[in-house]
């Protein structure tokens, strides 16, 4: 049996310093040695300066969650030894003396003079960060050619000169950390031998990759973090698959462009964080009204208004299951992890033009910036299904937009189609799309629409259970806060205590009976989630009856992590 | 042939005598005219008495919501560029609920013509004021009289560049119809602002008001190639007001600066993506 490597690297400093490029290059280089990288960035509001850090955890086995402990802090500024020094367990610092002043003569403190190297070897302090990344491979005994592989992939765009400066640059970081530091750093990285078809991708990326594979014609959005990597991710894609993209004045003609092309034939998204979602309510009910497909990625940050725009929260749930006025059938589903995303993303696609409504993907910060390691997408999952009418069902078809059928979902035709009209109203309106505000009208409308949330309802996935179908402790999340709450599974099995999961990424609707068998299981449960009121125990309790016994929220605007939730367990006693 | 029957739609609700009635059959008499099907048409609406009009007319239609015209008739465009993209709507609909689309869907310059029942007034919610409501206007609201400097939306429109900007008044059907088939016909964004006067509530800006103060452009020398000069004609109201085309100049649209749109209409493309470009996106994060 292997030995679990298990390694926990964080890298501090201002904004500006090239923070996410060292993760990046690092995760990368780690990952194409066949080990498995989770990375966390945590960021503040601001282009330059702060406090910033992108942590990675390395392991050789499948890892899910950040972790706590640090072995090797690469410390940048100087608030990166008061914040994080405390967090390191048998590790190291690599910090520039020179530049950043440490009272402590402590022997894990491990000087290495980045900016100098940096301006000798690359001829600019600039290179003071790839300087650090080879330091930090130095220490670790980790292969360079992987290192220098990644450099050359990472920084093709900018020419050769830079790649071969930053080569050398990272070569000189690599040296000076063999010749000064030899056997002194407690941990070792070696890569794992066999070749692997594993990609390292963020919450963001997945969802982008996955609208893409999903046949995602028409986005258009108005930047907000931290929702914003979504549409750049595709705007980068778009030219490749024809794919417009479009960023709109505000977030209301984002949405209602959305919707527009939607009606017009096209897969159609928006991108947004929950104040842009805010502006964009009346045209969620406009969908809804109309029947018009559309998907609607909110990614959620702590609020209310300007919240806190970088860090993360679920507190966003309740908002996207009420939003607009009146009543009408929507779908959300919270994606757990990358990989969950890409496909989750395509299945939301498939909802909204199965059942002509809009669908959320509900992300968050935490999700949306997290670097993930998944097996390699299978693109045979993705099914693209847009139930239009055919041709043949058109010809000479008294054709009309909201005919009354069984299941409530009217045939789909598309404006522009001989023969064809399509008439689409936000009023009331009868089978021909036209105002109607008789009684009979109304009723008949009203209970179509909502009829098409009672099939929705039972074809709704079941949450996945991790751990024994029966146990005395049952823990609950839902969508991003998978990762933190398996690994707190694993931490407390290996602890003795018999313990499962639920985990649930299709929020709504619930399919009721089918779920209430699984909870009816349950003996102490906990509701662990990211806000501060239980929003997604409200929702169990008002669609299926079911009482927690127990919850754990977090409010802080910062991700769980295992230890939180084992600690937070105990402090509770049920364990 | 098409005829101006073919976009006959259902029974109207507006009031008798409404301004409305003269924009309808400007429109239908416009479409007619260059010859276009009912099935190639897509008239956007939003909310307001002019928000009805796609309820009279056969046609496909969105009624969308107060203010959102411009966007989902963008979206639509842009889907399918093939469709003949109307967006009408109101006063307040568009220069006060709308009007930051109004402003950037100029600039975004999609290839849709901008109809705006402009009868000085809010009608469906019974006599408020509207953006460009004249000075001095009283109204159950408004009871010291209107103070906002009233917008002009075609100062409004000329100062954003944008393609075609034109006046028509819905008492000159011929007029009006031959204006919305040269908007229709530009390439790009092209506004239609209509003086339409409201029977009801307007009691200062009526038929016979606009009647002795409305002349053509067409009848002077007036040329619309001059951005200077029609933002100078854009000023002028009060005694005199100008119809017809205030400027139009070309050039690319919206669709035109879009390449997904080169091998034809997004909706008729095919649904399946690439597999072997997304393979090679997959591949990227490996």
């Amino acid at each position: 049996m292997i030995d679990t490597v298990d390694v926990g690297i964080k890298i501090g400093g201002a904004a500006g310093q090239g923070i996410q490029t060292i993760g990046a290059v690092l995760s990368k280089t780690f990952q194409r040695g066949g080990l498995y990288v989770f990375g966390v960035q945590h960021y503040y509001s601001r282009v330059r300066g702060g406090h910033n850090f992108f942590y990675a955890r390395i392991s050789n086995k499948p890892i899910y969650a950040m972790r706590e402990r640090v072995n090797l802090l690469i410390a940048l500024d100087h608030a990166s030894i008061d914040e994080h020094l405390g967090e390191l367990e048998r590790g190291v610092v690599v910090v520039d003396r020179d530049s950043v002043k440490v009272d402590s003569e402590s022997e894990s403190l491990f000087h290495v003079p980045l900016k100098s190297i940096a301006d000798d070897v690359g001829g600019s302090q600039l290179y003071a960060n790839t300087v650090a990344t080879g330091a930090v491979l130095g220490l670790l005994c980790y292969p360079f050619d992987i290192l220098s592989d990644v450099l050359s992939q990472t920084f093709k765009k900018k020419g050769d000169a830079v790649v071969e400066k930053n080569i050398a640059s990272a070569r000189a970081g690599y040296d000076y950390a063999q010749k000064n530091f030899p056997g002194r750093c407690p941990i070792m990285l070696e890569p794992v031998e066999k070749p692997n078809s594993r990609m390292l991708i963020t919450g963001n990326e997945a969802v982008g990759l996955g609208a893409l594979a999903a046949g995602l014609k028409f986005l258009s959005a108005y930047p907000m973090t931290p929702s914003t990597g979504v549409m750049n991710y595709v705007a980068s894609k778009a030219d490749s698959l024809g794919v417009v993209v479009e960023q709109a004045e505000d977030e209301i003609s984002a949405i209602t462009m959305a919707v527009g092309a939607s009606f017009a034939g096209v897969r159609s998204m928006t991108t947004t964080s929950g104040g842009g979602f805010s502006l964009m309510v009346e045209a969620l009910g406009l969908a809804g009204m109309t029947e018009t497909p559309i998907v609607i990625f909110l990614c959620q940050r702590p609020g209310p208004a300007t919240g806190l725009p970088t860090m993360t929260e679920q507190g966003d749930l309740e908002f996207a299951l009420h939003a607009a006025q009146g009543e009408f059938p929507r779908c959300v589903l919270a994606p757990k992890t990358a990989d969950d995303a890409f496909y989750i993303t395509s299945k939301a696609f498939n909802i909204a033009d199965k059942y002509q409504i809009p669908v959320f993907i509900l992300s968050d910060q935490y999700l949306a910036d997290s670097v993930f390691t998944c097996e390699r997408f299978d693109l045979d999952q993705i099914k693209i299904e847009r139930y239009l009418m055919k041709d043949a069902e058109l010809e000479g078809a008294d054709y009309m937009r909201y005919k009354f059928t069984k299941s409530g979902i009217s045939p789909r035709a598309l404006p522009g189609t001989a023969g064809v009209l399509v008439v689409a109203d936000s009023d009331e309106h009868d089978e021909a799309g036209h105002i109607n505000e008789s009684v009979e009208n109304r009723v008949a409308m009203s209970d179509k629409r909502m009829g098409k949330l009672s099939l929705l309802r039972k074809e709704m996935s079941l949450p996945a259970v991790y751990g024994p179908a029966h146990a005395p402790l049952t823990l609950i999340g839902w969508g991003s806060t998978y990762g933190p709450l398996k690994e707190a599974v694993d931490i407390l099995k290996a602890e003795g205590v018999d313990v499962n999961l639920i985990s649930f990424n299709e929020i709504y609707p619930l399919p009721i009976k089918k779920i209430n068998k699984i909870l009816e299981r349950a003996e102490k449960t906990v509701s662990i989630e990211n806000n501060a009121t239980g929003q997604f125990a409200r929702v169990l309790k008002a669609e299926l009856g079911f009482t927690v016994s127990h919850s754990i929220l977090k409010y802080d605007g910062r991700p769980f992590t295992p230890e939180y939730i084992v600690r937070e367990l105990s402090k509770m006693v049920v364990v | 042939m098409v005829s101006v029957d073919d976009f006959r739609g259902g029974e109207t609700a507006w009031c008798p005598g409404c301004g409305n009635f003269g924009v309808l059959m400007a429109v239908k008499t416009a479409l007619v005219k260059l010859g276009k099907m009912p099935h190639e048409v897509l008239l956007v609406s939003g909310i307001g008495q002019s928000g009805k009009l796609p309820h009279y007319m056969k046609c496909n239609t969105f009624n969308s919501l107060h203010g959102r015209t411009i966007p989902p008739a963008t979206g639509a465009k842009a889907a399918n560029h093939g469709l003949t993209v109307l967006a009408v709507g109101g006063d307040g609909d568009t220069y006060g609920e709308g009007g930051n689309h109004f402003i950037h869907g100029i600039r975004r310059n999609p290839d849709i013509t901008m109809i705006v029942h402009n009868n000085q007034i809010y009608g469906l919610t019974k006599g408020q004021a509207s953006p460009t409501s004249d000075l001095g206007m009283k109204t159950k609201v408004q009871s010291h009289g209107v103070f906002e400097t009233p917008l002009n939306p075609l100062a409004l429109a000329i100062s954003l560049d944008c393609g075609f900007v034109s006046r028509g008044f819905s008492g000159d059907i011929n007029h009006l119809s031959s204006l919305i088939a040269k908007a229709i016909k530009h390439k790009g964004f092209s506004l239609v602002d209509m003086l339409q006067p409201c029977v009801i509530f307007n009691r200062l800006n009526t038929f016979k008001w606009y009647k002795e103060r409305v002349y053509k452009l067409s009848d002077s020398d007036y040329s619309p190639d001059d951005r200077t000069a029609a933002f100078e004609k854009s000023l002028e109201w009060g005694d005199k007001i100008p119809l017809g085309v205030f400027y139009e100049r070309s050039g690319p649209s919206f669709e035109d600066n879009l390449p997904a749109l080169a091998d034809g209409a997004l909706a008729k493309q095919i649904n399946h993506p690439d597999a072997g470009t997304l393979n090679k996106l997959i591949e990227m994060f490996m």
